[in-house]
């Protein structure tokens, strides 16, 4: 089973990679960013017999190893088309 | 005192803080490899510096999940002293036995320059032979070195004096909360710290500063 995990970094926590980029698009012209923050991507492909276990699974990966829940917040999406 | 050092692919300071610890002990460390899930008895286990696991996912997150890193929490939980030193002060954060985070450098540069510190706890294994409060000049070498915590953290480290080291106000080199260049656990014998003591253990090197971890440790331990 396919899956992507988002991770990003929590609201509160200071972003400076984000805040360069958005100075970044700022020099380049393009007006009304807000704000900007960047995160990374991680893609698996597990085995599971559920759509429940992969779940399961990857939130314990993701506390275990992918994310750093003291800065970091983490999104599980399961693709099922496939 | 025997020391062990843990050696974690791309560590790059093992070798000198094994110099350091020779010189202070009189005794050669045991350099133990990560892949192993034997860790021999020793007075003080020291995380190096480098870049372990070429820093991939999160600084030090590779190396906390390492098979020897299990050994090295359960020792520092009987209460072997265990010092982290940059990239071992991150697999410090990472394995859970120090709380924080070490994040990205907040002027998104890698810093490497002399810091100046001063000592807010004497008291530990590692700092005795300071004096309370004393200045002294160390270098950093990180590019992720950003100490942040959430404000009940804080709190709590700098209420328990765990704020062993800071960065003089006007010296913080990566904007780290509170200026913190190094913290302990709630017994005093897990350190971790950001600046390089082994690279300013001799006056060749610039320095004799950081020379006093390493006898002071052999004093505390003996």
């Amino acid at each position: 089973m396919k899956a992507t995990v988002k991770i990003t970094l929590k609201y509160g926590v200071l972003d400076p990679q984000g805040k360069a980029i958005e100075k970044s698009l700022g020099q380049l012209g393009f007006s009304g960013v807000n704000e900007v923050r960047q995160g990374k991507l991680i893609e698996l492909d597990i085995d599971a017999d559920t759509p429940e276990a992969a779940e399961k699974q990857i939130t314990e990966m993701c506390e275990k190893l992918l994310a750093n829940t003291v800065i970091e917040n983490y999104d599980i999406q399961l693709n099922l088309a496939e | 005192m025997q020391a062990s050092v843990i050696v974690f692919p791309g560590s790059n300071c093992d070798r000198d803080v094994a110099v350091c610890l020779e010189a202070a002990t009189g005794k050669k460390p045991t350099m133990v490899w990560h892949g192993n899930s034997d860790l021999p008895d020793s007075d003080v286990i020291v995380l190096p510096g480098g870049f372990s696991y070429g820093d991939y996912l999160r600084c030090g997150s590779m190396a906390a999940n390492s098979p020897i890193m299990k050994e090295v929490v359960l020792k520092a939980q009987k209460g072997t002293a265990v010092l982290g030193i940059c990239n071992g002060f991150q697999v410090l954060t990472e394995c859970g036995l120090l709380p924080g985070v070490l994040m990205q450098n907040a002027a998104l540069n890698f810093v490497c320059r002399n810091t100046r510190l001063i000592v807010d706890n004497n008291t530990t294994p590692f700092t005795g032979l300071y004096q309370q409060g004393e200045e002294v000049v160390i270098p950093v070498a990180h590019n992720e070195g950003n100490y942040f915590a959430d404000d009940n953290t804080l709190d709590e480290l700098s209420g328990e004096g765990r704020i062993v080291l800071s960065y003089a106000p006007e010296d913080n080199p990566n904007g780290a909360c509170k200026n913190i260049a190094g913290i302990c656990d709630a017994s005093g014998r897990v350190l971790g710290m950001m600046p390089h003591p082994e690279r300013c253990a001799e006056t060749a090197l610039g320095g004799e500063d950081g020379k006093r971890m390493f006898t002071g440790l052999v004093e505390a331990l003996s």
